[in-house]
Formats: structure tokens, sequence, C-alpha cells
């Protein structure tokens, strides 16, 4: 079966630096796939690429073996990708539901919509008239994903959603990962949460100064093995 | 990081950091020796070109001042016009009801216009970026209409200068094409010193990153004062010198926002943000009106549409273009690299620290 | 005075609907157009041609060119507008101030310095007796209309899914693009609406006083006014800013007929100086970040 999500030896620049190089990537469909490494090591980068809101300097991204490099950034919604992106960004003077009317223009056929949407988070469905630009950072997060889930994506790229949040919140959000999954969503998770990302991943990807440091699936490999990757092995490597 | 005599490792080779260059010796030299042909040319050339190259000097210190506040100052303003008013009218006040020598009352109509502008600035730099420029514009408007409140120096229809009246035209015009070219050296040499001063430092990073220039403690409000009340100085000069060489002030003509479009067009053709472009745009600026006649509006469409496209297509500019981009410079201001051979080769120049690369 | 202070509420409410589009423009892609009293302008003489070449009655020259100016708004935006959106406010404020030049002097070539008047029917000499003063008819249909458009363009920016959108898309144009939406269209539907309300205020605008070609500036004036006095982001407190300005050039006038617009201009720079974020103060709310 050819993998939902393909990505093969794909080079992203800011300018002259190099913020990814060489990654090869692949998700196939329902899995979920944990993309780990420090700061800078470029994760959202590779989300940003995959969304279209960068351009490849090389390399090929396919999604349901069509190359997205015609594709750009605002029609890649309407062929399945959707993003909750770093930071959450919701629109901040509209109202939660207003978020999810927009997160819906897309307009694909599927299981999520408001109702269902608030069925399945509760959380979402009590903040509905709220302005975005007054939630906290938890019910922010809810939000953004819920958004996303409103177009019916067939592939979910969640972008850090852990930071800033306390841990507790951070677990809730998790928990409703498996709703996600449930109808057979593909999902990406870019965590630096590197435990609750192990938690739920079925293959993991660290990169490490743009590059890919490991690759592997989840069952195979141990936190050690992680933080290996995380920080690079050999001394005077940059970790950065 | 030099190793002992005798090692192995391959050393880099020292760099020196120098601030000038080859190009700016020559633009030194260029602008020097200009200057002191164009000091002479009076004795040279007809009463009539003379009067002509007044008013390119007054270009030149109007680009240049434009270009201070816009380019480097990064607060465009459609306003200036106002002190270019205040200026003129300030002269005319200055020579003929407190008589004061009307030359000297030059540098002085400008400091008044620079006196006014520091309570507008706390006005205008309450708005910032379109609204910054429009709020300049109004601040013009009631400047003028203020002015046409007074008798004495006739209302609407303008007031003429009486205190040259019955000298010789021709040492009046020799007079004061001098101090119109002393005026436009010294905004010259004013702006390239403030550029490179600490100042000029400050103000490219307050145009680039405010937030950061703030936090890295610079005040950002005092130098951006600074700057305004520079380029209003040097505006009330311009205007004084306007209404000293056609010896009558009329404030539809002296306060209209036509000076800003032709400020505009200056800086945008020359090079916008570069102390070379706004001088080339006022001499294209001049050569054109001298060679098409008059301002009608034909003219006006077509420097609209020029200064369209060259934002759009060339955002550097003449100079951007002829000094491949920041590569050459005629004033010494960016620091660059150097290899510590014998013939200096120009690399790629550092991070400049004055004018930036993007300046749009 | 009384009349004066009335006559100046009506005055407001267009001079709220020359605001509305400028407002709206700087809103959603940070870009102040200096052409825009311009365009009011170029909507005007474009009535006149419709009403004196082709004959057509006034109400239907509004009709046509108002779409007219929504079209090319949405193309000056796209062809041209686009490309200077960005961080720095230069590039869009030369462009527009070219424009703005480029358009005066066209329209000079073209019409001559002459002042034209937009007929208005009947309008004109009627008047209504309201509360024991009698008030025009003429400014009272354009308080009311401009009322209308403000009122039409707030539900619909609050209500449809395309306001829905181009609030999104102020708010985060980047953000708006993972959820389908084009920045730049949006863009140019919102210019298509800033020069289609322009356009209505321009009319309305040319059938009480006569304009020329050079009318565009005190207009883009009076708008800038109108949303600095209310407020920045708020479309009805435009509508109290321009009514508050429309107030301030009538009493201006009624002290000394010569000084209306300094009285307009002297109260703007009051309210910068003692409330420079307007009366109704508000600013638009920063995008929600982590």
């Amino acid at each position: 079966m050819t993998p939902l999500l393909s990505v093969a030896g794909l080079e992203v620049r800011y300018g002259d630096l190099v913020a990814l190089s060489g990654i090869d990537l692949e998700v196939r469909e329902g899995q979920i796939l944990a993309v780990l490494g420090a700061n800078g090591a470029g994760k959202s980068t590779l989300l940003k690429a995959i969304t279209g809101l960068l351009p490849p300097a090389a390399g090929r991204i396919s999604f349901d073996a069509a190359d997205l490099a015609r594709v750009p950034a605002h029609r890649r919604v309407a062929a399945g990708i959707a993003m909750v992106p770093e930071g959450r960004r919701l629109f901040a003077s509209l109202t939660v539901e207003e978020n999810l009317r927009v997160g819906a223009r897309a307009g694909r056929p599927g299981p999520w919509a408001l109702p269902s949407i608030y069925g399945a988070f509760p959380l979402v469905a009590g903040i509905r008239t709220r302005r975005a630009a007054d939630l906290s950072g938890g019910e922010q997060q809810a939000t953004a994903i819920a958004r996303a889930l409103m177009s019916n994506p067939r592939l979910v790229l969640l972008d850090e959603v852990s930071l800033g949040l306390a841990p507790v919140v951070v677990k809730q959000l998790y928990a409703t990962l498996p709703q996600i999954t449930a109808a057979g969503t593909t999902v990406v998770v870019v965590e630096q949460d590197v435990r609750q990302a192990l938690a739920v991943a079925d293959h993991v990807h660290c990169l490490l100064g743009g590059r890919t440091a490991l690759r592997a699936p989840a069952a195979g490999v141990t936190v050690a093995d992680i933080a290996a990757a995380y920080f690079g092995t050999a001394a005077g490597q940059d970790a950065a | 990081m030099t190793a002992g005599p005798g090692s192995e490792v391959e050393q880099p080779p020292a760099r020196r950091v120098v601030r000038g260059g080859l190009d700016s010796l020559v633009g030194a030299i260029v602008l020097v020796v200009g200057a002191l042909v164009l000091a002479v040319l009076p004795l040279v050339v007809s009463t009539s070109w003379t009067s002509r190259l007044i008013t390119l000097c007054i270009y030149i210190v109007l680009a240049v001042m434009w270009n201070l506040l816009a380019g480097f100052g990064g607060m465009v303003s459609i306003g200036q016009q106002a002190y270019i008013g205040l200026g003129a009218y300030g002269l005319i006040v200055l020579a003929d009801q407190f008589d004061l020598d009307p030359f000297l009352s030059i540098p002085v109509a400008g400091i008044v216009a620079g006196v006014i502008a520091v309570p507008v600035s706390f006005l205008a730099f309450r708005l910032v970026g379109g609204y910054f420029a429009i709020g300049t514009w109004v601040i013009a408007e009631v400047a003028r209409l203020v002015t046409v409140q007074f008798d004495q120096v006739g209302r609407g229809s303008g007031v003429s200068l009486r205190a040259l009246a019955g000298t010789d035209p021709t040492a009046r015009i020799e007079l004061t094409y001098w101090w119109a070219l002393g005026l436009a050296v010294l905004a010259v040499t004013g702006s390239v010193l403030l550029v490179r001063s600490p100042l000029g430092v400050a103000l490219t990073a307050i145009r680039d990153e405010p937030t950061a220039a703030a936090s890295n403690g610079v005040d950002v409000a005092r130098v951006k004062r600074i700057v305004f009340v520079v380029s209003a100085i040097g505006c009330g000069a311009a205007g004084a010198m306007l209404a000293l060489s056609s010896l009558r002030v009329q404030p539809d003509s002296v306060y209209s926002v036509q000076w800003t479009a032709f400020m505009i067009f200056m800086v945008v053709i020359g090079g916008i943000g570069t102390l070379e472009g706004p001088i080339i745009g006022a001499v294209v600026f001049f050569a054109l009106q001298q060679a098409l006649g008059d301002y009608g509006s034909t003219y006006l469409v077509v420097l609209g549409v020029v200064a369209i496209v060259v934002v759009l297509a060339a955002p550097r500019g003449l100079w951007g273009v002829v000094g491949r981009g920041g590569q050459v410079q005629l004033f010494p201001i960016r620091y660059r690299v150097r290899e510590a051979r014998s013939a200096p080769q120009p690399t790629a120049p550092a991070a400049p620290p004055a004018t930036s690369e993007e300046a749009l | 005075m009384i009349d004066a202070i009335v006559q100046g509420i009506l005055t407001g409410g267009l001079y709220a609907l020359f605001a509305a589009g400028l407002s709206l423009m700087f809103g959603v892609m940070r870009l102040v157009n200096l052409a825009h009293g311009d365009i009011a302008v170029l909507a005007g003489f474009g009535a006149v041609i419709f009403v004196q070449s082709a004959g057509v009655s006034p109400l239907l020259a509004l009709l046509l060119v108002v779409p007219l100016a929504a079209v090319l708004g949405y193309a000056v935006q796209r062809g041209l507008l686009t490309r200077t959106v960005g961080p720095s406010p230069l590039p869009s404020l030369l462009v527009t101030f070219g424009l703005s030049v480029v358009l005066q002097n066209v329209l000079l070539l073209a019409f001559s310095a002459d002042q034209r008047r937009l007929p208005s029917g009947s309008f004109t000499q009627q008047s209504v007796p309201v509360l024991g003063l009698s008030i025009g008819l003429l400014p009272l249909a354009i308080f009311a209309t401009a009322v209308a458009v403000l009122g039409g363009l707030s539900l619909f920016l609050a209500r449809t899914s395309t306001g829905r959108v181009i609030r999104a898309t102020r708010d985060d144009p980047e953000a708006a693009r993972l959820m389908g939406v084009n920045p730049r269209h949006v863009y140019g539907i919102a210019a298509a609406i800033a020069f289609g309300s322009v356009a209505v205020a321009g009319f309305a605008y040319g059938t009480t006083t006569s304009f020329t070609p050079t009318s565009g500036p005190v207009l883009l004036l009076f708008a800038f006014e109108a949303v600095i006095i209310g407020g920045l982001g708020r479309l009805w407190g435009t509508l109290v800013g321009g009514v508050l300005l429309g107030v301030a050039q009538n009493v201006g006038a009624y002290i000394d007929p010569a000084q209306q617009i300094l009285a307009g201009h002297l109260v703007f720079l009051l309210v910068l100086a003692v409330r420079p974020q307007g009366i109704l103060g508000g600013r638009a709310p920063a995008a929600v970040t982590a």
C-alpha cells in the first residue's frame, strides 16, 4: 500500500540558511508519526513545507501519490491536509464557533461538523461563543485542533501542541487523539515532549540540525535512543 | 588566532574592517571638485543659468531632507510642504518686518521651521505608518490655512519680498546662488555625518526593527524627533531659499502638496535610503524639468507612472542599479571586511550597521 | 446654530461612508490608500459621463458606477497593490500616492478643471420638517444611505461567510491559508468593497457639492479625520467620528464661513492631542499566539 504522505530528498532554505536537508519520510494512512527534535532542528519547517507555506528548494512531497509541488498552500486543505499550527494561530477577533466555521470552508465531506465536533470536544462546545483572544492556552489548543478537524482532513499535522501548556492540560489534549484517529485519519505530531509523543506514536522521526538523526518504529526505540538522536552522539556536534 | 612558528595549521587571512574604500575616495574627490566647479560657475555662465541652478540646489536639499525622514527614518511624510511654506513666509517676515538681512534670514527661517516642528512632532508621532503620512498632510493644510489668516502676509494672495527691492539683479542672483549652493553642500554633508554618527546607526536600527532597537536602549522617540526636526529645518531653509529667489510667496504654491510629489519622485528615482540617491534623483528631476519645460498635467502623469514603476520594478532606484545595490558607495558609510593584503579586494560587506540593504 | 449642528450630523454620515473604505483596507491589509479620495472623484466623473453623454438618470448612473468601481478596486489591488503588501508601509504609500497624482492629472486632462455637480433631481428643493427644523431631503437621504451602507457592511462582515473569512484573514493571513483561504483574493474583495463604498460616497458628495479633478485629497483628509476621531478598528466609531467632524466643520462655518475646513482640522488635532485612541477608542486585537 502506498504511503499517504511521502517526502523524498526534501531541502528547505530560509535565504542562505539550510533549514532542512535530505529528508526522507513516509506515513501510512491511519498511522501516527512523531517528529522530534530540539528547537531549531527543523520540525516546524518540515510541517510548513508539507502544508505549502514554505517552498522546497529541492526534493518532492507527495500526498496520496500526487506531487504537491504545484498545489498552493490554500488548496492543500481541500486535498485533505490540515494543520494545527505552532502557537495555535486562532483568529483572535472571531469567536470559537466562527473559527470552526472558517475551518470548515474547504468543505470536504466527512464525519466532522459542528454537532459532532461539539460532541467529541465538550470543552470547545462550552466556549463556542467566546472570543478566541479571551481563551486560555488549553482552550485555544483544543479549539485549534477542532478547527483543523472541521475540514475533514485525511492528514492532520499537530505542531507543538504541548507548547506553553501545563502537563495536565497536555494530557487532556492527547487524550482526544484517539477520536481523531478513530475515523482513520493520519496524524503527524511534532513534539518536544518525548515521552508523550512516544506514548501515542507508531513511528518516530528525529531531526537534528535539519537532517534525519533517527527513523524507527516507536515500539523499537527507547527514550535513551531518542535522547542520543536529539542531542547528537558525537562530541562537538551542533545540537541546534 | 595566530599559531606559533612552525605550525602546520592553515591560517585564515587576517582581516580588517574599513569604512571607506577606493569608491568613496573617488566619490569624495568628485564631490569636492564638483562643488568647486559649481562655486565658480556664476562667473562663467549666464545669469539665467545661475538662476536655474538655484532651483537645482533647492531640489537637492529637499530630496536629501525627505530621504532622511523616509529612507533612513522610516517616516513617510506627505506634509513637508508645511515647513517649506513656513520657511518661505518666515524669510519674508524676518527680512521685511524684522529688518534682518535677507540672506542671514535663510538659516533663521530654517530654525524657525524646526522650532515649530518640535510640538508638531508630539502630535504627529501619535500616528504611525500611512496614518502618520496623512496626518502630516493635515498639519501642512493647517499651516496653510492659519498663514492665510494674517493680513501682514497678504492673506490668500501672498506677499512679495521688499527687502531686496532695488538691488542689482545679477549680483543678487549670484549671491542667492552661493547661498543655495552652500545650503545644498551643508545638507549633503550634514546628512552624511548624521548617518555615520551613532544617531544614524540608531536611526537605521529603528527603521528596521523598532522593538529590538528600543530594547537595546535606543530612545526611539528622541531619535525620530531629532530627524523630524532636522528635516523640517532643511525644508524650511529650502522654502526660505524659494522665497528669496522668486521674491514672492503665494500660499497655494509654497504649501502645495506638489512639493511632496516632487520630493517623492526625486528620492524614489534616485534611490531611497541611500545618500547618493537623492542627489541623483534631484539632478534627473531638474534635467527633466529643463527639457520638458512646464509642469503640465501630462508631465505629472508621466512622473507618477514612472515613480510607480520604479517602486515596483526597481525599488533601489537609479543608484541601486548603478551602484550595484550598495556595493559601490560614494559616501563612506558602510563597513566592509577587507583582506589585509596589498590591494584591497572588497568582499561581501559585513552586516551593515548603517545603510541597510533593504531600504523598502 | 442648531441647524448647523444638524447639518453637521447629516454630513457626518457621508464622511463616515468615505472613511469606511479607507479603514477597511487598512484593517484587512494594513494598506493606507492615499488615492482613496481620488477614487470617489473618479466615480463622480464616471457618473457625469453616464448622465451627460448617455442621458442616463442619476440613480441608474449610481447603479452602474458602483459595481464598476468595485471591479476596479479588485483589479487595482490584485494587479498593482498586491506587490506592495508587506511589513514596510513605504511601497504602498509611494504607489498609492503616485496613483493619486496620476488619477488627478488624467482627470484634469480629460475633463479640465471646471467644477462639476451631479444632478439630484427633485431632491434638491425639498425639505422635511423635523422637530421644528426644516431639513433638506437630500442631506437626509444621503445620511440614510450612508448609515444603510455602513450597516450593511457591518452585517456583511459579522454574519456572512465571506465577511468571516475577511475578518479571519485580517487577523492571521497565514493561518487563513491553512484553512483554504487565498489571502490575495480576500484583499481584492476588501479593495472592491472599499472602492465601491467610496464610489457611493463620491456620488452623494457630488450631488451636494461641486467637485473638480483635484477634489480627491480633501476627501481623503476628511475620511482620515473621521477614522482617527472615531477610533481605529470600529465601524460605528467611524460614524461617530464622521459626525463629530461634520458638526465641527459646520459650527466653524457658522462662526466664520471661511473657516469650515480649518475648524474640522483643529478638532481633529485636538482629539489627536487629548485622546489619540479616538472617541470610541478601540484597537484591533492582535493575533492569538502561544
